[in-house]
């Protein structure tokens, strides 16, 4: 069974219409890309599935539940994180409040015991940090967890957005080029880095693209997207051969390989 | 862990204790003269009302300029409470400020939802809304205001509950729920696709903030006999926007030091009220040209420092958190 399931999902910002007609279905474990050229709608798609926009059509099932409507933090609740493009770090606070604020779900002591430190409080909040630095320490941020977040470089704040999406625990984790802005070594990196998070904490994964090394090399299902339109679905394989991408996107890059 | 906070804990309380025994005693002793009380006085209440509005403007990022408003509710709601109904003081206090906080909520639902100017505009007119409100209640005296209010807020009311409501609010910032609040003013798009209901912290800030400034208006009402409309208005409302920016806008100590340092500065201008304001615009101007973060920024002057320089390092003026 589908762990997401989007149908004819539309949207039309005025007279444009963005994204129209999306299908797409994500299973359990599967790690997705989604690429197309820019202006396609990819981060569109993204903003639907999260919550941020509205959808002026279609259906979205996430888990067996109908999401439309629902507020980002309610879907976030449900399961589903995300990063962004233009990378939105709370950038004034320290690279462990980062992650810290991702557990804000999970914790479950109330106003009260916060405000007199009673309960909990002590016991719940030693447990977060310590749960943060682990995370940390997987992206090798741990020795940087002091750091003020706007201060790191733009590969390491890349990484800790990716750490933050990951401590709110999600069943699926929605990446917007994650490896925007690294150099080859670093995308190399990434995208092990990426492979391996999915399989350790059983996530589904679905990444939008332009390194046509990261996503041939770590997805295993490639949707691409133009003009707002699915024109394409399939293995990497499959996707390099399809006169349509080709025509698309791809052209020449496929033309000299 | 456990261990620093507890020592950290005691060194607060013994800080706090010895600001009180000493000002205690000079009281008792009657060496303080009513001049220097009222201004005492003055200063706890209005580090009440920075620090509150702190956690509005400086820690949630809502900027909201009608602070003085729920000051009003929480005077006016008081004084009935003691003049008209001839009930106790805590209960008028505990009265005014859920009165505040009940204003705070019902304000902030629908304008938390603007953003920037359009907040601090909506606010601004919900202040003189309370104002007006007053003005026009024959009840409480109309323009003219409500007088005959029994002398009651004493130094010992106004210690304890400034301090009350500096640990409440540090309280609250260091935890999930006041880091949520943080995460809004960084960033509202991303606090919400971490799972942060951003309305609800929103409006449990200004909730909060509007209870604290609800109290201190209750203190006010019962130390100066009269309160009047015009008392809160507008330019009382920038009396505590200037004072949380001075201190800088998400530093508890800031604002505690801002409120003091102005509360003496504008007493010592008392005789010369007419250029009182324009002294106060000419140190915003200076102090947003050299310090445009405010004289603490976002950092919090604390104990962990003395310890420090006791042990002879020397690095780190202020250390965050």
């Amino acid at each position: 069974m589908a762990l997401l399931a989007v149908n004819n999902l539309t949207k039309v910002f005025g007279g444009l219409s963005a994204v129209s007609d999306f299908n797409i279905e994500l299973h359990p474990g599967e790690l997705v890309g989604l690429i197309g050229p820019n202006g396609a709608g990819k981060t569109t798609v993204f903003n639907l599935l999260t919550g941020v926009y509205e959808p002026t059509e279609g259906t979205i099932q996430f888990n067996h539940e109908n999401i439309v409507g629902l507020k980002p933090y309610e879907i976030t609740q449900r399961g589903m994180a995300r990063t962004f493009q233009n990378i939105r770090l709370f950038s004034n606070l320290s690279v462990l409040d980062n992650v810290r604020i991702a557990y804000h779900t999970h914790v479950k002591y109330g106003l009260t015991s916060a405000v007199m430190r009673l309960g909990n409080y002590y016991k719940e909040e030693e447990e977060m940090t310590r749960k943060a630095i682990e995370f940390l320490h997987i992206f090798n941020l741990d020795r940087k967890k002091d750091e003020i977040a706007k201060n790191l470089p733009y590969g390491e704040q890349r990484r800790l957005e990716i750490a933050r999406a990951l401590a709110a625990k999600p069943r699926l984790l929605l990446l917007d080029e994650p490896a925007a802005g690294m150099n080859p070594q670093e995308t190399h990196e990434l995208m092990n880095l990426i492979k391996w998070i999915r399989d350790e904490f059983k996530l589904t994964i679905l990444l939008i693209e332009h390194d046509m090394s990261l996503v041939m090399g770590a997805c295993e299902r490639i949707y691409v997207l133009e003009y707002g339109m699915i024109i394409a679905h399939g293995t990497p394989e499959e996707i390099k051969s399809n006169p349509r991408v080709i025509e698309a996107y791809l052209g020449e890059e496929v033309a000299h390989a | 862990m456990q261990k620093i906070l507890n020592k950290r804990i005691i060194l607060t309380i013994l800080v706090l204790g010895l600001l009180y025994g000493s000002i205690q005693n000079l009281i008792v002793q009657g060496k303080l003269n009513p001049y220097y009380e009222i201004n005492l006085l003055l200063i706890g209440i209005n580090i009440m009302m920075a620090v509150s509005l702190n956690l509005i403007n400086g820690f949630t990022g809502q900027f909201s300029i009608g602070h003085a408003g729920f000051m009003a509710v929480g005077a006016y709601t008081s004084a009935v409470l003691t003049v008209k109904l001839q009930q106790p003081f805590p209960l008028a206090i505990l009265a005014g400020s859920l009165a505040a906080a009940l204003i705070g909520f019902l304000i902030g639902l629908p304008t938390l939802r603007l953003k920037g100017d359009y907040l601090a505009i909506a606010t601004l007119g919900f202040g003189e809304i309370i104002k007006v409100v007053f003005v026009n209640i024959e009840y409480v005296g109309g323009a003219s205001g409500l007088s005959g209010i029994p002398h009651i807020t004493t130094w010992n009311w106004v210690f304890f509950l400034t301090a009350f409501t500096v640990v409440f609010i540090k309280n609250f910032i260091n935890s999930t729920h006041g880091r949520a609040c943080i995460s809004i003013r960084e960033d509202e798009i991303a606090a919400e696709t971490m799972g942060i209901n951003t309305t609800k912290y929103k409006v449990m800030a200004f909730t909060i903030g509007a209870f604290f400034a609800g109290a201190a208006g209750a203190l006010y009402a019962h130390y100066f006999y009269i309160i009047q409309p015009n008392t809160f208005n507008f330019l009382k409302s920038i009396d505590y926007l200037v004072m949380v920016v001075l201190g800088g806008m998400g530093s508890i100590t800031g604002s505690v030091l801002a409120a003091t340092a102005l509360t003496i500065i504008s007493a010592l201008l008392q005789r010369f009220a007419e250029i009182r304001m324009v002294i106060y615009a000419l140190l915003l101007i200076v102090i947003m040209l050299f310090r445009p973060q405010g004289l603490m920024g976002n950092k919090e002057f604390s104990l962990s420092i003395l310890e420090r320089l006791g042990r002879g390092e020397k690095h780190g003026s202020v250390s965050s958190k």
